[in-house]
């Protein structure tokens, strides 16, 4: 599990370190923290809806923040709990290119914790480390 | 965690943080806390309150507020006007969840009758109050539904037989922000709100079936006022807001902020959680007018889902819910920015004033009050843990020192993550079970994030909005059943 819940965050919200070898490893990781943070068990989310998507920003670490806010985003309006399975990161352009996979929420299946709101910009960090990336992130919930 | 240094006590609960405290604050910051609430609060409190003292054109001070904790930008608690010339609008100062507020309902049944019937009642509540992680409601809207809910809050709920024109008056702006124009909120917000109307959300949302003991009537002919007649009297409160409508608009418009701050306002900002642009620019314009279709979205939500409380009640006892008793006694919100009037230094003077956690409480005879609390001030609807309890509470003249503001609720001392490891969600609904309290949740590690010990005590809260003269108490409840999101 290439990420871990701060107990030390903002009191309200839900602080999460993630990591990867790759900003692709990273943003993966960043996406199955937050959906963690909705679903006690990312494995109990099976692929069985596929969707694509394309993501723009101005910077690295807000490209981040829409990269979640597009799963946010899809767990509203289609139902779905998603998981990156493919992802380009292209840092030229700032944009992220992926293949979700995931299925409609079911409470049967699906032991859900809490909505998350947002995706806030309370000290969001996107950052080199001595393997790879590292990101900070404080999810509204 | 303690206050810093250079605090200043003003009054008993009243502290001030100078202008020195750190550079670029151009007012003080007032904090209205108990010693003990004050030596408990997180050390980012102050510094998030004089983050916030640092924005153009804010008047008087920043201030937090009794329950103020560790928030986004503005901290939890926090409260800022602006000067509508000068001064900026701040989605980091309303929060995502836009209008979320607090409803309360009075009944005419009494905890005798209801406790016989409490797991019925809540069972039919969760079941017909959609609460969770991405739930949708009942009503089915079109895109220009949708749109109309938007520009008429309330008003298109009495329009669809979901609201009395008495609770229309029961809220505050009559449900309706004027100026609400849905072409302002992107097709994303719209598609991620359309269905959500009726439903709880999760998080520290709930809806609860309350009972205000004898003990809990801190001032009877107040209490009278606003309905609370009758020993162990029944009621329901709930807790809720825009849902992802709101939280889409505030994020859309947090990053069109970050830009127009770079690249036109050229404004200089210490956290980017308080992503800004002047009040009267193209770009806080647009955001004002899109969050005035997210307050209206959410007075909107909590409108349909009193209706379905009130057919849940009419199905249980057999009896309709006008017979029941079943008016509003308010609707409050605590995550706002509203043009206000204040009396600043001897003179009138128009105000955005940006509440984060923090309720309105209007004192009596002000002019935007409906005249039924023209003597007794603005009912404030406090709602506490699951575990310990909610208020009721009045708005006081002496509130002109916080423009008016007060407590929104107990304010959590402990993360979700910690308290998630603490209190096992199970555990928690046995020992709501053991003291009188049924609860359903669509989460059982939910629940456990919403454990009493994860938040401040309410009666300090409460205490201290009190002795700091933001409020006055009138009813206590205690909760006998909850439906937590």
């Amino acid at each position: 599990m290439p990420y871990e819940f701060l107990d030390d965050g903002v009191t309200s919200d839900v602080t999460f370190h993630a990591w990867g070898r790759s900003l692709e490893e990273l943003f993966s990781a960043a996406a199955d923290a937050t959906l963690n943070v909705m679903v006690r068990s990312v494995e109990s989310v099976r692929p069985l809806e596929t969707r694509s998507a394309s993501v723009e920003a101005d910077a690295l670490d807000l490209l981040l923040m829409r990269f979640l806010d597009e799963l946010i985003y899809r767990k509203d309006v289609e139902e779905l709990l998603l998981r990156a399975k493919e992802l380009h990161v292209d840092t030229e352009r700032n944009r992220v290119q992926t293949v979700l996979t995931g299925e409609r929420i079911d409470p049967k299946r699906h032991e859900l914790v809490a909505d998350v709101k947002a995706v806030t910009l309370h000290d969001l960090r996107v950052e080199r480390s001595a393997t790879g990336w590292d990101a900070h992130v404080t999810l509204d919930v | 965690m303690a206050a810093p240094a250079g605090i200043r006590r003003v009054d008993e609960a009243v502290w001030e943080l100078p202008p020195t405290f750190r550079p670029g604050m151009r007012v003080p910051v007032r904090l209205f806390a108990t010693e003990g609430l004050l030596g408990e609060m997180d050390e980012q409190v102050f510094a998030q309150a004089a983050n916030v003292a640092t924005l153009p054109g804010i008047v008087g001070y920043s201030f937090t507020m009794p329950d103020a904790h560790w928030g986004y930008g503005f901290p939890i608690g926090g409260v800022a006007a602006m000067d509508v010339e000068t001064g900026v609008i701040s989605p980091g100062g309303i929060g995502f969840d836009i209008n979320c507020g607090m409803r309360l309902a009075l009944t005419d049944l009494t905890e005798e009758e209801v406790r016989p019937r409490i797991r019925e009642l809540v069972d039919a509540l969760f079941e017909r109050v959609p609460a969770g992680v991405g739930t949708k409601g009942f009503v089915k809207l079109g895109e220009s539904d949708f749109a109309d809910v938007l520009e008429q809050g309330t008003g298109w709920c009495l329009r669809h037989g979901f609201a009395t024109e008495e609770d229309l008056d029961r809220t505050e702006e009559r449900g309706c922000l004027a100026g609400a124009d849905a072409a302002k909120v992107s097709p994303r917000a719209l598609e991620r709100g359309r269905n959500q109307l009726g439903t709880l959300g999760s998080g520290n949302h709930y809806l609860e079936i309350q009972v205000a003991h004898p003990e809990g009537i801190a001032d009877p002919a107040l209490a009278a006022r606003f309905g609370i007649t009758r020993p162990n009297q029944v009621v329901v409160m709930f807790h809720c807001g825009s849902r992802g409508f709101g939280h889409q608009v505030a994020t859309d418009y947090l990053e069109v902020f970050l830009h127009a701050m770079k690249t036109k306002h050229r404004l200089e900002i210490i956290d980017r959680e308080l992503a800004c642009a002047p009040f009267r620019s193209r770009e806080g314009q647009n955001y004002f007018t899109a969050m005035k279709c997210a307050i209206n979205m959410s007075f909107a939500n909590r409108q349909v889902i009193l209706h379905r409380v009130r057919e849940v009640f009419e199905a249980v006892f057999h009896r309709s819910p006008a017979d029941l008793g079943m008016e509003m006694v308010y609707d409050v919100a605590h995550n706002t920015a509203k043009l206000e009037t204040h009396r600043v230094d001897g003179e009138r003077r128009q105000l955005l004033v940006h509440r984060k956690g923090a309720t309105r409480a209007f004192a009596p005879g002000m002019p935007d009050l409906p005249p039924e609390f023209a003597e007794t001030g603005q009912p404030v609807i406090i709602g506490g843990s699951m575990e310990t309890g909610s208020y009721l509470l009045a708005g006081v003249p002496s509130g002109a020192a916080s423009f008016y503001s007060t407590a929104h609720g107990s304010g959590r001392t402990m993360s979700r993550t910690k308290a998630r490891k603490q209190f096992p969600g199970r555990d928690l609904e046995r020992r709501l079970l053991a003291h009188g309290i049924y609860v359903r949740s669509a989460s059982y590690a939910g629940l456990a994030e919403e454990a009493g010990p994860a938040y401040k005590d309410i009666d300090a809260v409460v205490e201290a909005t009190d002795r700091a003269g933001l409020s006055r108490r009138v009813v206590r409840f205690t909760p006998i059943g909850n439906v937590k999101g």
